[in-house]
């Protein structure tokens, strides 16, 4: 089912589009100049995220984190490499992407560790900033319980990730 | 905070390297890392243009904004009488559905500009309908994670988007955990 969904969803849109008696084709283009742009824009924090993980990975440390995390994690179903993931998610959202990333390379895409690294990525937000950026916006001083909702938001996505992949996928 | 991560990052690499006599492979790492880096960069990055051509037909055929129409019942549930007048309810529903497409540079200016009108309307900045759109847009509501699909394809996922049923589960949970826990805490912890 899912195999269809994205050329399905290309073809409507287009269809539809030609319907409207939208230019398709130089929205399309358009589209990727922009997409283009937010590549560069998160291009730097990727290679500096992913040049010092290579090297913490090369040193050892991640074998000795993921040794001491394991008896921890092992009854809940969380791999070790998803921890910093979960940690991280809430205050970058390109150090989350590279830092994810680098779980599925590493773990392959199929593997649990980055199949829940994935739904994870894919089910949060960047919450520590959005609030930020939304109190600083109105001008707000006193945000009271909201970054505590997003937290929870987060710890919901990050668990339900976990049973939602041992769920579905493995 | 991101500095401190990158710092930590670094000294932890010299000093387990040190310690376990693997420094020379640290320091090959560093190269390796980066030209990593731009191999992924270059894969995904061609994956997420094309996402983003198709996200942007939709945008212009008012594709988009069909979409934002269709949320008003759900928006007028969850925002109740603060979304009473026609222009923050547009912005609010723009806001919703560049936030299900994944039109992040969309939905943001979207939502300032609901986040604006609702403080104006409620008088203040910090009532509960602005931190509510605050928690709401720090939940995941993104139909289509056209990002992490690339990143799984361009690691040889045979079907990237394998993971769409997941990852609609845990937006699905972490909205309504959003949604619940702002009801009870603006009930507890008032202006």
């Amino acid at each position: 089912m899912s195999r269809a969904l994205i050329p399905l969803l290309a073809a409507a849109v287009t269809l539809y589009g030609l319907s409207r008696g939208c230019d398709v084709y130089a929205a399309f283009l358009q589209g990727v100049r922009k997409g283009l742009k937010t590549m560069v824009s998160i291009f730097p924090a990727m290679l500096a995220m992913l040049t010092a993980l290579a090297m913490v990975r090369a040193s050892g440390a991640t074998d000795v984190l993921a040794h001491g995390l394991a008896p921890l994690l092992a009854p809940l179903g969380v791999p070790a490499e998803c921890v910093p993931l979960a940690l991280l998610r809430p205050f970058s959202g390109s150090g989350a992407l590279a830092l994810g990333a680098d779980v599925i390379r590493q773990a392959g895409p199929e593997s649990p560790a980055g199949l829940i690294a994935a739904v994870m990525l894919g089910s949060s937000e960047t919450s520590v900033y959005c609030v930020a950026l939304y109190s600083a916006s109105v001008g707000a001083k006193n945000t009271r319980w909201a970054l505590w909702a997003a937290l929870a938001g987060d710890a919901a996505a990050f668990l339900v990730s976990v049973l939602a992949v041992r769920l579905f996928l493995l | 905070m991101m500095a401190k991560v990158f710092t930590a990052l670094l000294c932890a690499a010299l000093v387990f390297g040190l310690l376990g006599g693997q420094i020379g492979q640290v320091a090959a790492a560093m190269p390796q890392g980066a030209a990593d880096a731009v191999e992924l960069a270059l894969s995904v990055g061609g994956a997420l243009c094309v996402w983003s051509g198709i996200l942007e037909i939709m945008d212009q055929s008012g594709l988009s904004r069909k979409i934002a129409r269709g949320l008003g019942p759900v928006i007028r549930r969850i925002f109740g009488s603060a979304a009473q007048d026609e222009q923050t309810m547009e912005a609010l529903s723009q806001n919703m559905a560049a936030n299900l497409l994944g039109l992040g540079s969309a939905a943001t200016p979207a939502g300032l500009r609901a986040a604006a009108r609702l403080a104006q309307r409620q008088g203040k900045p910090d009532c509960d309908a602005v931190l509510l759109l605050m928690a709401l847009n720090s939940a995941s509501l993104q139909l289509i994670p056209a990002n992490v699909a690339a990143v799984r394809a361009a690691a040889g996922a045979a079907d990237p988007f394998s993971i769409l049923p997941a990852v609609w589960l845990a937006s699905a949970a972490s909205v309504c955990v959003v949604l619940l826990v702002s009801r009870l805490l603006a009930r507890v912890w008032p202006a």
